[in-house]
């Protein structure tokens, strides 16, 4: 096993001896008119390269894979003895340096993955009980441990800050370069980096269980999870492989033409056709991982290419997800105090519209917490009622002021009506039975929603859908203003589903948006699940396409970049069936040879290579200090 | 006890290595769940430690003439 250790590690030394010798074999019949130095250095050539290849073939042989190496070896030994040195030196050449280059090539098809692994830290300094730190393997802190981070240094372990603050860049985790400011009881995940500050984390998860690991499991595990077409392919070559060595043997059999059969074995090799699929996925799921774009393999990326209707959950999908007060309409002659009034009122309640109102109260700079407060009542599906500073105030929906008899003009009815048909959810206020104030609370739409939608539709999305748990009033006003095609409101999760399946029995091909928490059941049902703005495990587990970033911007580009991964799978195909029916072609009409037909094959595999780097570069550079920081460090 | 290993390995560029070392290594005794990743060039494998261990299974791939560069071991939590 030793020797054969030393020819793998020397094989590039042995490729270029391999090319001296033919130049030096070349030089030797035409400067010097030597035929024998010629064909002794060419035999010398190739007894020296056959070996790295015969021994791969052997190995394949041992556990019954016919490999493209046992055709080459068979070639050579076949050229050899029918004197050919000249082509089975240059073929045995042609074969290591194209494996060179693959070698080369497909290592760049595989940075931005290696990129994102070498981020990942390798030791971290543990606290000791007598206050001094000690460096230790990351795969050695234990949960609970504390850690001391450093400016510049990243997070060894999932955690909460125990003691400091500073400054940490996630791009590691959200794809996203921003710096977050993070102090003490802030969440804190492995793999990012401390830009300012110190921090002492106490660990809550270790090793393979921080996100960061799990990304990158995911991300290796998705670049060898092969798509329908790969699998073909290498149930295909099974098959294939063992095809051309029985078609070398009939070609021999009838032509007796020993030299046509061996040609045969060097041009049926399978090359470009092995490495060609794959080679497509590894690019585009590391132009993913790259932008926080996690497609789990070859399958999904081949649905996600065929989706043609998009379902939005639309909380925190098309929204912001925080709401706020939109609209005031004022009936009362001191706004202020009665906003203040109402604000105390919802300090009472941590529902999302109540603590938009204490937020809005607090912009506005109003003192409203040291008001005094007695007597409050909540009642379900209404409101709140209290004494306020001595002065009884209602604040709830209509029910509560039709249950308290606080009459309203047909002005005020109208305007509630109004601001409800603009998708706003709204509280109206009352104090000593007067409606004094009617809040219009709504959840802002991102600013870049209708644009990326757009953009959607032109990447091939034909059906943009919104499936919501909101009220319809709401749901169809932000459907109409960004532009979705049908909108469903006031589901439940199990309604959702339906949906789904119901789109899908319409020969759809569905893919569903959602946060990937609330949603699994339809993430799970839909033929694409994408989990949005949430490197939570939920979300990682069940969805086939994880984004980091709540970005739409994100989708778009996962969307196209699925697109153009399942094309460039395609072209690699066709070239590589291409090229074999174009030597099987030209060995029929006389001018493709041994070593002119290997040339060209290690030619097709460079070629679906570079085809398959054009998808690394696909889309806008993530934004210019996003790259800097997933550069591995030099 | 079940202990889940990772062997990370030298760079793999042959998809055929990826067969040799996914038949050699499910050959051994006590091994189960092999899995090789081509791309990140690095074979995961359940293993039973009384009848295996980590560093026989890297000695497994090395005598395949692909050098292991990391060997790492999980325990598994029987349930």
């Amino acid at each position: 096993m030793k020797f054969q250790q030393y020819i793998e590690k020397h094989s590039n030394q042995i490729t270029l001896l391999t090319a001296i010798l033919i130049i030096a074999g070349y030089l030797a019949k035409y400067a010097l008119g030597s035929n024998v130095g010629y064909d002794v250095t060419l035999a010398v050539a190739s007894i020296i390269a056959v070996i790295p290849i015969f021994i791969h073939a052997y190995q394949a042989l041992k556990v019954k894979v016919i490999s493209i190496e046992l055709l080459v070896t068979i070639a050579v030994i076949g050229a050899f003895i029918i004197g050919e040195y000249n082509e089975s030196a240059i073929v045995t050449f042609l074969f290591m340096f194209g494996g060179y280059l693959e070698k080369r090539t497909l290592s760049k098809t595989r940075e931005s993955i290696k990129s994102l692994t070498e981020m990942a830290p390798t030791t971290a300094l543990v606290v000791q009980d007598d206050g001094t730190t000690e460096e230790v393997d990351v795969d050695d802190v234990d949960e609970g441990d504390v850690v001391l981070v450093k400016t510049g240094a990243s997070i060894p372990v999932d955690g909460k800050i125990v003691e400091g603050h500073g400054y940490t860049d996630e791009s590691a985790v959200t794809g996203e370069s921003k710096e977050i400011s993070k102090q003490v009881d802030d969440s804190v995940f492995s793999g990012t980096i401390v830009s300012d500050g110190f921090l002492k984390v106490e660990a809550t998860k270790v090793g393979d269980d921080t996100t960061f690991a799990k990304i990158i499991e995911l991300v290796e595990d998705a670049q060898d999870t092969k798509s329908h077409a790969e699998k073909f392919i290498d149930r295909f070559s099974t098959y294939y492989t063992p095809a051309v060595l029985l078609l070398a043997i009939i070609v021999f059999l009838f032509s007796q033409d020993f030299k046509l059969a061996i040609t045969v074995l060097v041009l049926g090799c399978p090359g470009a056709l092995v490495i060609g699929a794959p080679v497509s996925n590894v690019a585009g799921i590391g132009n993913g991982a790259k932008r926080g774009i996690l497609i789990k393999g070859g399958d999904a990326m081949d649905t996600f290419s065929k989706v043609d209707t998009f379902v939005f959950d639309k909380t925190g999908t098309l929204t912001k997800g925080n709401t706020a007060v939109s609209a005031v309409k004022n009936y009362s002659d001191d706004l202020d105090s009665v906003i203040a009034l109402t604000a105390k009122v919802e300090t009472l309640s941590d529902h999302p519209l109540g603590r938009a109102i204490t937020t809005y109260a607090t912009t506005k700079k109003l003192e409203y917490n040291a008001l005094p407060i007695a007597d409050n009542e909540t009642t379900k599906g209404q409101g709140i009622a209290a004494n306020v500073d001595g002065q009884e105030v209602l604040v709830g929906n209509q029910k509560l002021m039709q249950a308290n008899n606080v009459a309203m003009t047909d002005q005020q009815v109208s305007d509630m009506k109004e601001l409800q048909s603009h998708g706003s959810s709204v509280v109206l206020v009352a104090v000593k039975n007067q409606l004094q104030l009617i809040l219009g609370v709504s959840d802002t739409i991102r600013p870049e929603i209708a644009d990326e939608l757009a953009a959607l539709r032109k990447e091939g999305a034909k059906h943009l859908v919104m499936l919501t748990g909101d009220n319809a009033a709401t749901a169809n006003f932000v459907a109409e203003q960004i532009g979705i095609d049908e909108v469903h409101a006031e589901l439940m999760p199990e309604d959702k589903v339906k949906f789904v399946k119901q789109f899908q029995k319409d020969g759809r091909r569905v893919a569903f948006v959602g946060d990937g928490i609330n949603d699994s059941p339809s993430i799970a049902t839909a033929d694409i699940g994408i989990a949005m703005g949430s490197g939570t495990d939920v979300a990682i587990e069940t969805s086939d396409v994880v984004l980091m970033q709540s970005n739409f911007a994100a989708l778009v580009h996962a969307y196209g970049l699925a697109k153009r991964t399942v094309l460039n799978t395609k072209e690699n195909i066709v070239i590589a069936v291409g090229v074999v029916a174009f030597l099987f072609i030209g060995l029929l009409l006389g001018f493709i040879y041994m070593a002119s037909g290997m040339f060209v094959h290690e030619a097709s595999i460079l070629v679906v290579i570079f085809n398959a780097m054009r998808l690394i570069g696909f889309g806008k550079p993530t934004d210019e200090i996003g790259d800097v920081a997933l550069e591995p460090a030099k | 006890m079940k202990q889940k290993v990772t062997l990370q390995l030298e760079d793999l560029t042959c998809p055929s290595c990826m067969t040799k070392i996914q038949s050699a290594v499910s050959n051994q005794a006590g091994v189960e769940d092999t899995k090789v990743l081509f791309n990140a060039s690095k074979v995961k494998a359940v293993i039973d430690d009384d009848q295996i261990t980590a560093d026989d299974l890297a000695k497994v791939v090395k005598d395949l003439g692909y050098d292991v560069l990391k060997t790492k071991v999980k325990e598994v939590a029987t349930a």
